[in-house]
C-alpha cells in the first residue's frame, strides 16, 4: 500500500511538471533565441538592425539590416492574403453551407491530403511547374519571384483557413438560417446577413492562423522566391524572406559569430511576430464563446 | 440585383473556388507519381547515393527519417500525453490553465525554421549533443508537441463523465481511474494524433537543418550521436544543390516522402474509423 | 442502529445553496427514500456521502458520520468509497466483459486471483438477481446485455466490493416496468445485509420499497418518518402536496 501511494505521489508530479511543459519550452525558445540575439546588439543598435537596408552579413565591414528580408515577408505574405483569404472563405462557405453530403466529405479529404503534403515537396513542384509558368506569362527573366511565392503560400494556407472557418460557420446555430430563410431571404442572403457575421470571430482567428503559417513557412518560400536580398518594388521580382534567410544561410556562419547572432535575431523577430499574430487568433476564437 | 440571380452568381463563384483549391491538389499528387514511379524499384530504396547524389538509392536517408521520427515520438508521445492528462484530470478553470492553452496555440504557430535555431542552440551547441539524431529528434518532438496535447486532450474528453464517477465511487484512486477507466478508452484518439504529430515530423525540414541532417553521409548511423540524412532534406538538396541530377530521381525522392507520409496519414484515418465503428458509449 | 448521521449540514456551490441544515439518521438495513421534486437537493445529498462531490463543493458545513467517524475527516477517502457504494441514474458499463466489470472494484483493491475473483463475481451476481441470466456470458462484452441487465450488473459491480452501505440515485429512470421490478425485488432483498438509501423522483416506487421517506423540497428536509405515515398522514402541507402530485 505504501509502495502504490509513492508510486502514485511520483506520477502525479510527473503529470504536472508536464502540464507546465508548454509553458517551459515558451520559455526557453524566448530564452534562447534571446541569449543568441543579444551578441549582436553590442556592436549594432536595434533600430540599426531593423531599419537597415543593407543586408551583407559576410561583407567587410557587414551590414547587417533586416529591411529588406522584413519587406520579403511583407510582400509574400500580402501577397499570399489577396489570394488566399477570399479564395479561402469562399471554399468554406460552399463546404461548410453548400455542398451535397458526398462532395463534401471529398472537398474535407482532400483539404486535409494538401494539409499533409510536406512543405518541401509543394516547393519541389513549385520549382518545377509554378516558377516557368510565371517566368513565359510575364516574360520575366526569372520565374524565381514574390508572386510565384505568394501563390504557393496561399495554397499553403489554405488547409488552416478552409478548416477553421468552416467549423466556424458549421457552429452557428441552425435557426439563424433558417429564421432568415423564413423571412423570404436567398440563401445566399441568409449566409451574407446572418452566418457570416454570426460566424466571424471564428472566421477572423482562421485569417490570422492562415497568416501566421505563411509568415513561418520556410522551405517552399526558399525554393521559390529567388532569394534575392534587395527591397523589393513590385510582386514580380525575387525576394527573400526572414525565415528563407535563417534557413538558407545558419549553415555557413561561425557559431558565435556576428553573422550567427544576427540570424537568431531574426528568429526572435519571427518568433515576437508569429506569437502576436497567434495571440490575435485565440482572442478571436475565445471571444466567440 | 434581383435577389435570385445574385444568390446563382454567388453560388457559382464560390463553387468555382472551392475547385480552384482542391484541383491542384490532385494535380499535384498525379504529378509526383507520374514522375517519380519510373524511379521506384529495389536499388532505389534499399541502395546507397552514388556519383554525388546524382545516382543509386536513397536508403540512407529513408532510414535517417524513420530514426528521426522514432526519436521525436519516444520523447513527444509520453511527455505530451502526461501533459493532456494534466489539462483534463486536473487543472481547474484558473489563470496557469490558462496560461498553458495559450502557450500550447503559441507553440503550434511558432515557424518551423526558429524550431531549427532552438533546437541548434539548446541541444547542439548549449547541452553538447552536437549536430546528432539526438538534437534533430528532440527538435522535431518539441515541435509535435503541441499536435499531440491537442489530440491527446481532445481523446481523454471524449471518455464519458460518468467512466470516472463509476471508477471513483467504486473506491478507485485517481491515478487508478486515470488508468483503468480512462486512457484505456482514449487510446485510439491519442494514437491517431501521435502518428498525424509523426506524419508532420517526417515531412519537416526546417527543423532539421542545422541540429541533425547530413547533406551527403553513404554510411548508416552508429549511435543516436551521429548525423543521418533525412529524406525531406535530401529532396531539397537534390533539387537546389545538386546540379544535372536525373529528374526521375528528383522525383522519385519526392514521390517516397509523399508515400511515408500519406501512409501515416492513412493509418491514423484507419484507426480513427475503425474506433468510431466500434464506440458503443 | 445508526448506521449514517448528518447533523446540521450545509453544501454551497458557487453562490448557490444546495443543502441548508440537514439532520437526519439513516438505521442499518433499512431503505430510507428521498424524494421531492427536481433540483431539490437529493442528489448532492447523497453525492456528499461518498464524497462525489468534492471537487464542486465550494462550501460546506455541518457534520457527516458513518459508524459515528466523521466521513470528511476520520475515513480514508479511498476506504470510504468502498464502504459506501454507489449505483448511479443510468446504467454505466464499462467498456468491458461482464466479468471485468463486477470483478473492477475487487481488482482495483488489489485482488488478484482469478479463483477468488470468480467467487466474488459469482456471489455479486447472484446477489443482484443477475447469476442465472449472465453465468454463461460472462466473456461478453457488458454492452450486449439488455438495459435492466446492465443496471443489475452495475449492482452486482457495486455489491463485489463489499460496501456497507449502498446509495441508489435514482436507479429505475432509464428501465420499463418489468426491469424496474426487477431491481426493486434486488434491493428488497439486499437490505437484509445492506444500509440502503434510494433516491427517486417516483413516489410510487418510494412507496413500495422503502421503510422510511425523506421529502426534500428546495435543499431543506421537510419531513421524514415511516413510509406509511408518509403516504398516508404526512404533518407538513407541501409533503402531502407533493405525494399527492399537486406538484413536482
Amino acid at each position: 500500500m505504501r509502495l502504490r501511494q509513492l508510486k502514485e505521489f511520483l506520477i502525479e508530479n510527473l503529470i504536472l511538471i508536464s502540464g507546465i511543459i508548454s509553458i517551459i519550452i515558451v520559455a526557453l525558445i524566448f530564452l534562447f533565441l534571446l541569449k543568441e540575439a543579444i551578441g549582436l546588439f553590442k556592436t549594432v543598435s536595434l533600430w540599426k538592425f531593423i531599419s537597415g537596408k543593407n543586408w551583407y552579413p559576410i561583407s567587410d565591414p557587414p551590414r547587417f539590416g533586416i529591411l529588406s528580408l522584413i519587406l520579403g515577408t511583407i510582400f509574400v505574405t500580402l501577397g499570399a492574403s489577396i489570394i488566399s483569404i477570399p479564395l479561402g472563405i469562399a471554399s468554406a462557405i460552399y463546404i461548410a453551407e453548400v455542398a451535397p453530403k458526398s462532395f463534401k466529405e471529398i472537398l474535407k479529404a482532400g483539404i486535409e491530403l494538401l494539409a499533409a503534403i510536406p512543405s518541401v515537396v509543394l516547393g519541389f513542384i513549385g520549382m518545377n511547374t509554378l516558377v516557368p509558368l510565371v517566368k513565359k506569362t510575364f516574360d520575366l527573366p526569372t520565374g524565381l519571384t514574390a508572386f510565384s511565392g505568394s501563390i504557393m503560400l496561399a495554397f499553403m494556407a489554405m488547409p488552416t483557413i478552409v478548416s477553421i472557418a468552416e467549423d466556424a460557420l458549421t457552429a452557428v446555430p441552425k435557426q439563424y438560417k433558417e429564421g432568415a430563410i423564413a423571412l423570404g431571404a436567398t440563401h445566399w442572403q441568409a449566409i451574407r446577413r446572418v452566418i457570416l457575421p454570426a460566424g466571424l470571430s471564428g472566421i477572423v482567428a482562421a485569417i490570422m492562423l492562415g497568416i501566421g503559417r505563411v509568415i513561418g513557412e520556410t522551405m517552399a518560400v526558399m525554393m521559390i522566391t529567388g532569394n534575392a536580398a534587395v527591397i523589393p518594388h513590385t510582386l514580380l521580382q525575387p525576394v527573400r524572406t526572414l525565415t528563407a534567410t535563417i534557413a538558407a544561410e545558419m549553415g555557413e556562419t561561425v557559431v558565435g559569430s556576428n553573422h550567427y547572432f544576427a540570424l537568431f535575431g531574426i528568429g526572435l523577430t519571427l518568433f515576437i511576430i508569429t506569437f502576436l499574430v497567434n495571440l490575435v487568433a485565440d482572442i478571436a476564437l475565445h471571444r466567440k464563446r | 440585383m434581383n435577389p435570385r440571380l445574385s444568390h446563382k452568381i454567388f453560388f457559382f463563384l464560390i463553387f468555382l473556388a472551392t475547385i480552384l483549391v482542391i484541383l491542384p491538389v490532385g494535380l499535384i499528387i498525379a504529378i509526383i507519381i507520374k514522375k517519380g514511379a519510373p524511379a521506384l524499384n529495389w536499388e532505389f530504396l534499399t541502395g546507397f547515393p552514388r556519383q554525388g547524389m546524382r545516382a543509386g538509392g536513397i536508403f540512407p536517408a529513408i532510414l535517417g527519417t524513420l530514426y528521426l521520427v522514432s526519436g521525436a515520438i519516444f520523447f513527444s508521445l509520453p511527455v505530451g500525453v502526461l501533459s493532456a492528462i494534466y489539462l483534463v484530470e486536473y487543472s481547474r478553470d484558473n489563470f496557469l490553465t490558462r496560461l498553458i492553452k495559450l502557450a500550447i496555440v503559441n507553440l503550434a504557430g511558432v515557424p518551423s525554421v526558429v524550431y531549427g535555431l532552438f533546437g541548434l542552440s539548446l541541444f547542439v551547441i548549449f547541452f553538447k549533443f552536437g549536430s546528432s539524431i539526438l538534437a534533430g529528434s528532440l527538435t522535431l518532438g518539441i515541435m509535435i508537441l503541441p499536435v499531440i496535447i491537442t489530440a491527446a486532450k481532445e481523446a481523454l474528453e471524449s471518455v464519458p463523465h460518468s467512466f470516472r464517477e463509476v471508477s471513483l465511487s467504486l473506491g478507485a484512486s485517481k491515478w487508478q481511474m486515470i488508468r483503468k477507466a480512462i486512457l484505456p478508452y482514449a487510446l485510439p484518439g491519442i494514437l491517431t494524433g501521435a502518428i498525424l504529430g509523426l506524419g508532420r515530423a517526417a515531412g519537416e525540414t526546417a527543423p532539421i537543418l542545422f541540429t541533425v541532417a547530413a547533406f551527403y553521409l553513404p554510411r548508416l548511423p552508429r549511435s543516436i550521436f551521429d548525423q543521418v540524412m533525412a529524406l525531406p532534406y535530401h529532396l531539397y538538396v537534390l533539387s537546389t544543390q545538386v546540379p544535372n541530377v536525373k529528374q526521375s530521381l528528383t522525383y522519385g525522392t519526392a514521390l517516397v516522402l509523399l508515400v511515408l507520409v500519406l501512409i501515416m496519414n492513412l493509418f491514423a484515418i484507419i484507426i480513427r474509423s475503425r474506433f468510431r465503428r466500434k464506440k458503443r458509449w | 442502529m445508526v448506521k449514517i448521521e448528518t447533523k446540521d449540514l450545509h453544501i454551497w456551490f458557487g453562490q448557490v445553496c444546495a443543502l441548508a441544515s440537514i439532520n437526519l439518521q439513516v438505521f442499518s438495513n433499512e431503505i430510507l427514500s428521498i424524494i421531492g421534486p427536481a433540483n431539490s437537493g437529493k442528489t448532492t445529498f447523497l453525492r456528499a456521502l461518498n464524497r462525489l462531490n468534492d471537487l464542486a463543493i465550494t462550501k460546506m458545513k455541518g457534520t457527516l458520520l458513518l459508524d459515528n467517524k466523521d466521513i470528511y475527516k476520520e475515513f480514508d477517502i479511498l476506504t470510504l468509497r468502498k464502504k459506501i457504494g454507489m449505483v448511479f441514474a443510468l446504467p454505466v458499463p464499462l467498456p468491458m466483459s461482464v466479468f471485468e466489470n463486477v470483478s473492477f472494484g475487487p481488482r482495483l483493491h488489489g485482488i488478484n486471483s482469478r479463483k477468488r475473483l470468480f467467487e466474488i463475481v459469482e456471489e455479486a451476481l447472484s446477489s443482484a438477481f443477475l447469476w442465472d441470466e449472465v453465468k454463461d456470458r460472462l466473456d461478453e462484452p457488458a454492452y450486449n446485455l439488455s438495459g435492466g441487465q446492465q443496471q443489475r450488473l452495475c449492482i452486482a459491480r457495486t455489491l463485489a466490493n463489499q460496501p456497507e452501505v449502498i446509495l441508489f440515485d435514482e436507479p429505475c429512470s432509464g428501465l420499463d416496468p418489468i426491469s424496474t421490478a426487477k431491481v426493486e425485488e434486488a434491493m428488497n432483498r439486499l437490505k437484509k445485509n445492506y444500509t440502503i438509501i434510494l433516491v427517486t423522483n417516483n413516489t410510487k416506487q418510494a412507496a413500495r420499497v422503502s421503510d422510511r421517506v425523506a421529502f426534500f423540497l428546495m435543499g431543506e428536509l421537510i419531513e421524514i418518518g415511516d413510509a406509511k405515515n408518509i403516504f398516508t398522514a404526512p404533518s407538513d402541507k407541501r409533503t402531502e402536496d407533493y405525494v399527492a402530485g399537486r406538484f413536482g
